[in-house]
């Protein structure tokens, strides 16, 4: 992530300097003198296949067996597979992840994107601000929730005390009112991390720009909307990226908040996998709904690195095709 | 030079700040005051008692061991992520063989493969081990996955070395294991303090592992004895927040100690 910004935020300064730093040029006397071999590479590259890649690749075999936890897997064929597409909870709980993950980069960007902003100013009562906006991100996801539970806890919370808001009190009984939970404590617990994007994007843009937009006097909101919104473009595109990743592989929150409840109503894709395999021990089905998350996943970070030129990096700066 | 004073802005701020500061007070306040105070007052009132008997009660109800466990989870963790990761960043960033080419782009992928994603058969792989409910069973998974982001972290930092020393250093004839030593390792210092910070949090935050791979209190992470607390003493909310305030120290001890790292390491947490 931290390269992600820099990358992304040094973009303007680095299209001024074309092609300057390119390529260097081959026949320079080190080229191949003193340079380490792949081997370097292994022992990191092997310990990630074993406890990453390995089970990627089983993960794909367990979604066409049957396993209970105990014993060793049958092949079952397609059975997980038809299994959970005619399953309505499976069916449900994708439209579900897709309405938090929507909900949550709908709210969340333009929060940040303006408190990024803000915070990237240098007045001192901002850097204060900052540092105590800052907190959520000191404490886990299970300690978010644990405290939003606690707060919003139907008989002791915040909500049991102001029934004129909040009805009965019991945010968790209604679907509605459930979903707005996760939204809520998920923009709590994760503005702050897209506000810090957003001000090292913001602090990058060159000065002059803004001086020129003086001197044609445009106004603060018109030098926000035609040079800040702009240049922060790619930023917006990493933070939207992070934000879809993070909200497909929402757990935790749904874990410890609302059970998927009320019923299933806030079950979604990966809490139901949970479920499925380590409630029903129901392996199988619980791969299948994985790989489907694999492939989102995957779908999406190709795009990153697309997007934010990660795999062109290195011949930029090495030479090497 | 400028200017007239935004207040909109400052409004907006003094709103956040609520947003953001009253939970925080909500938990600081409560765990400051007895059960019976909060049920009677509710969570927003200012505390009529004050106790440390919330704190007192985490370590009695086992959050000594699980805090002892997380941390010797975390300090395996960032041993394994520092003894793998600086090698394999410099052969990314100065090996010109293909097979690192090919590599640095499977780590690249492996950012995109959510914990969740595997889960499964890590279980599998974890229990055929023979490593289920040891904690060894989740420092290794919990390590393999600090890897892609630290790698990019660190492989980052060392394309900032400049190669006119790696040249000077070819002059003199140097291996490219002085090299590492002598030049990478000490330059690369910023990277690799970021690495640690990304790898602890991970560790020490770390949540899903732990809640699959394990199951007896010995082998309990602090996360999973808050989550234990919830379900079990769930009424006992200030008991409840007073562990999860003791699970946020050490963290918040970074933070105002090695601020400039920890906020690297916690952009770190974001790729994921």
């Amino acid at each position: 992530m931290t390269l992600m910004t820099t990358q992304t935020t040094s973009a303007p300064t680095a299209a001024e300097t074309p092609k300057k730093v390119r390529r260097r040029p081959e026949g320079s006397s080190a080229v191949l003198v003193g340079r380490p071999g792949f081997v370097w590479a292994l022992p990191a590259t092997l310990f990630f296949a074993l406890f990453a890649i390995a089970p990627l690749i089983m993960v794909a075999v367990l979604s066409f067996m049957s396993w209970n936890g105990l014993g060793s897997p049958q092949w079952v064929g397609t059975d997980n597979w038809n299994r959970i597409l005619d399953d309505p909870v499976m069916i449900n709980s994708i439209w579900l992840t897709l309405l938090l993950t929507a909900l949550g980069v709908a709210i969340q960007t333009p929060l940040s994107i303006v408190l990024g902003v803000w915070a990237a100013g240098h007045q001192r009562n901002r850097a204060v601000l900052s540092a105590i906006y800052f907190i959520p991100l000191l404490l886990s996801s299970t300690a978010v929730s644990v405290l939003w539970r606690a707060l919003l806890d139907p008989n002791f919370g915040i909500p049991a005390r102001a029934t004129w808001l909040f009805g009965d009190g019991n945010l968790f009984g209604k679907q509605a009112t459930a979903i707005g939970v996760l939204a809520f404590v998920s923009t709590w617990q994760f503005t702050p991390f897209h506000t810090l994007i957003y001000q090292g994007a913001a602090r990058a843009i060159p000065d002059v720009l803004y001086q020129a937009a003086e001197i044609d006097g445009a106004g603060r909101y018109r030098q926000f909307f035609h040079i800040t919104l702009p240049q922060l473009r790619n930023s917006m595109i990493t933070s939207m990226i992070l934000m879809i990743v993070g909200g497909l592989t929402t757990f935790e929150t749904v874990l410890i908040l609302t059970q998927g409840g009320p019923g299933t109503d806030t079950t979604i894709s990966a809490y139901y996998m949970y479920q499925k395999a380590f409630k029903s021990f129901d392996f199988g089905a619980g791969s299948a709904i994985a790989l489907c998350l694999v492939v989102a996943a995957t779908i999406i970070s190709l795009i990153v690195v697309r997007v934010s030129g990660y795999d062109k990096m290195r011949s930029d700066m090495e030479g090497v095709s | 030079m400028r200017r007239r004073p935004n207040y909109l802005a400052g409004a907006g701020s003094l709103v956040w700040l609520l947003f953001v500061g009253l939970p925080l007070y909500v938990l600081l306040a409560a765990t400051l005051r007895t059960r019976e105070d909060y049920a009677k007052n509710g969570p927003v009132s200012w505390p009529d008692t004050f106790t440390l008997h919330n704190y007192t009660g985490a370590f009695d109800s086992g959050f000594g061991q699980y805090f002892f466990n997380t941390l010797l989870v975390t300090v395996c963790v960032v041993g394994i992520v520092l003894a793998l990761v600086p090698p394999l960043a410099y052969a990314i960033v100065r090996s010109r063989s293909r097979v690192t080419s090919q590599i640095f782009r499977l780590f690249l992928l492996g950012l995109a493969i959510p914990a969740q994603a595997v889960i499964v058969p890590m279980f599998y792989l974890i229990s055929e081990a023979g490593l289920y409910d040891n904690l060894l069973g989740v420092i290794l998974p919990t390590a393999a996955f600090c890897l892609p982001m630290s790698a990019l972290i660190l492989s980052g930092a060392m394309r900032d070395i400049s190669s006119e020393l790696f040249e000077a250093m070819a002059m003199d004839g140097a291996s490219p294991r002085r090299m590492f030593f002598q030049l990478v390792v000490p330059l690369s210092r910023g990277g690799l303090s970021t690495i640690v910070v990304f790898s602890a949090l991970q560790a020490w935050n770390g949540f899903l592992f732990p809640l699959v791979l394990t199951q007896s209190d010995s082998t309990k992470v602090v996360t999973l004895g808050l989550y234990n607390f919830q379900t079990e003493h769930g009424v006992d909310i200030p008991g409840l927040l007073g562990a999860v305030t003791l699970s946020m120290v050490p963290v918040l001890l970074v933070y105002l100690f090695a601020r400039r790292a920890l906020v690297q390491g916690l952009m770190g947490v974001g790729g994921k």
